[in-house]
């Protein structure tokens, strides 16, 4: 990959696109059928009953899909490296603030208290719900 | 450098769109596609703020996810991502022509990549309006008559949710009605909670409140099954408002992506019609790919999240 980008004299620039890689169609268009048909998977899967394993199910396909779409749409798989590192970076970034916020969201549940939110009394009561 | 030091002929001995400040069209690609990743690893943190916000309630409140989503039209869910997938399926082919110097395929797949986002916004809208008109909105303005589709409500007397008497059904104190017997065993089932078998794992962390009203519904732990139907063995839970806040937070906060993409796009067809676009000269349409491409994985992971819950 290097070597290609390294061969690219001005001169060759005239012929053909040597900036950037050219992803052929088929190859778009077996990305955006497995899109589909992972679309297809996560709907059909949510309508079965597996209990926490839904919600992991759901994530996978949907990271998955979006690997397909970062690599291929995206150009990552033939892109510079240094890009895929801050990708990647910031997807450790992401994991790093979502892990250590939700460690810390049931640090205090023996003080909350339950019941309906203070702005919302008065204004509707839970449907079905025994009151006055 | 003055413009007097040498003729312009040796001056401009490069392409017109190639920067003084490069040296060669690939380290100006290469710059400006390192700067379009850097911007989107910001948009990427952005957004985590809200999934980081909508991962906290439903790991606390697992039961409004449960409840609420019923209210979302899976249909129009599942069509948008398959508009939007389309969408970005053209504009990673509109890259393609851009690079072969294809001047009308380009204009035609970015002008598909542009109804297909005129489209998305159009089923968001229909969306929008009937969370509108069923008071299901954010905050102190969640206020439907209705329970979603496909759940009943034991206190709920069927009469007051026939169609045409929608003015009385559902109100506040209204659905005080004559209990059958069975109505009033799953109240008491209510009243006792026992957690369901399996279910553990799904229960709201959150115990009954010990001192306050009721704490949190335990009923949707009892919840029954019956194809797509689901019988909830008591009230509504607590805060369902909350799950629309999280809801218009997200999809809108994604909707006004879709704008200012639809914005550059536009922009790009009418740079394209004059033929700027070509092999030496595509970055613009490279670039705005790429952001469009990080718009529809955003909602690769929206629509799981929102409306498939199980």
């Amino acid at each position: 990959m290097a070597q290609h980008q390294a061969d690219s004299s001005p001169a060759s620039h005239t012929t053909q696109s040597s900036l950037g890689h050219v992803v052929p169609v088929w190859l778009l268009a077996a990305v955006f059928g497995a899109l589909l048909v992972l679309t297809c998977v996560t709907v059909a899967v949510a309508h079965v009953d597996l209990g926490n394993l839904n919600l992991y199910l759901a994530l996978g396909i949907a990271a998955v899909k979006a690997s397909l779409v970062v690599l291929f749409f995206m150009h990552l798989f033939w892109d510079r490296p240094f890009n895929s590192m801050i990708f990647i970076g910031c997807l450790l970034f992401v994991s790093l603030f979502i892990g250590i916020a939700l460690t810390d969201s049931r640090a205090n549940e023996a003080s909350t208290i339950g019941g309906e939110g203070p702005a919302m009394r008065g204004v509707h009561a839970p449907l079905g719900s025994p009151q006055k | 450098m003055p413009p007097t030091a040498m003729p312009p002929e040796t001056a401009h001995d490069h392409p017109e769109h190639l920067a003084h400040h490069f040296e060669s069209l690939q380290q100006q690609y290469d710059s400006g596609k390192l700067g379009i990743w850097l911007f989107l690893t910001t948009e990427i943190l952005m957004f985590s703020g809200l999934f980081c916000g909508y991962a906290v309630l439903r790991a606390l409140h697992p039961e409004i996810f449960l409840y609420a989503h019923h209210y979302l039209s899976v249909e129009l869910g599942a069509l948008n991502t398959v508009v939007l997938i389309f969408s970005s399926f053209t504009m990673a082919w509109g890259v393609r022509a851009a690079q072969l110097g294809q001047t009308r395929l380009l204009v035609s797949l970015l002008t598909i990549t542009l109804a297909c986002a005129f489209m998305f916004l159009g089923v968001k809208f229909v969306e929008y309006k009937n969370k509108w008109e069923e008071a299901l909105l954010p905050g102190k303005f969640y206020n439907p008559d209705e329970p979603p589709p496909g759940i009943k409500i034991p206190g709920l007397r069927e009469a007051d949710r026939q169609p045409g008497d929608t003015d009385q059904a559902g109100k506040p104190g209204a659905p005080q009605g004559e209990r059958t017997p069975a109505e009033t065993s799953a109240a008491k089932a209510d009243a006792t909670p026992q957690a369901a078998p399996g279910a553990v794992g799904e229960r709201s962390s959150i115990g009954p409140a010990a001192i306050g009203p009721a704490g949190l519904s335990q009923s949707w732990l009892q919840r029954k099954h019956r194809g797509r139907e689901s019988t909830w063995a008591g009230p509504e839970p607590n805060n369902v408002q909350l799950f629309f806040g999280i809801y218009f937070a997200m999809t809108g906060l994604h909707g006004v992506h879709v704008v200012a993409g639809m914005i550059v796009i536009a922009w790009l067809i009418s740079k394209a019609r004059k033929g700027v676009f070509g092999p030496d000269r595509f970055a613009a349409v490279d670039f705005v790919g790429l952001y469009w491409h990080l718009v529809d994985l955003v909602w690769i992971f929206l629509f799981p999240l929102l409306y498939l819950i199980s």
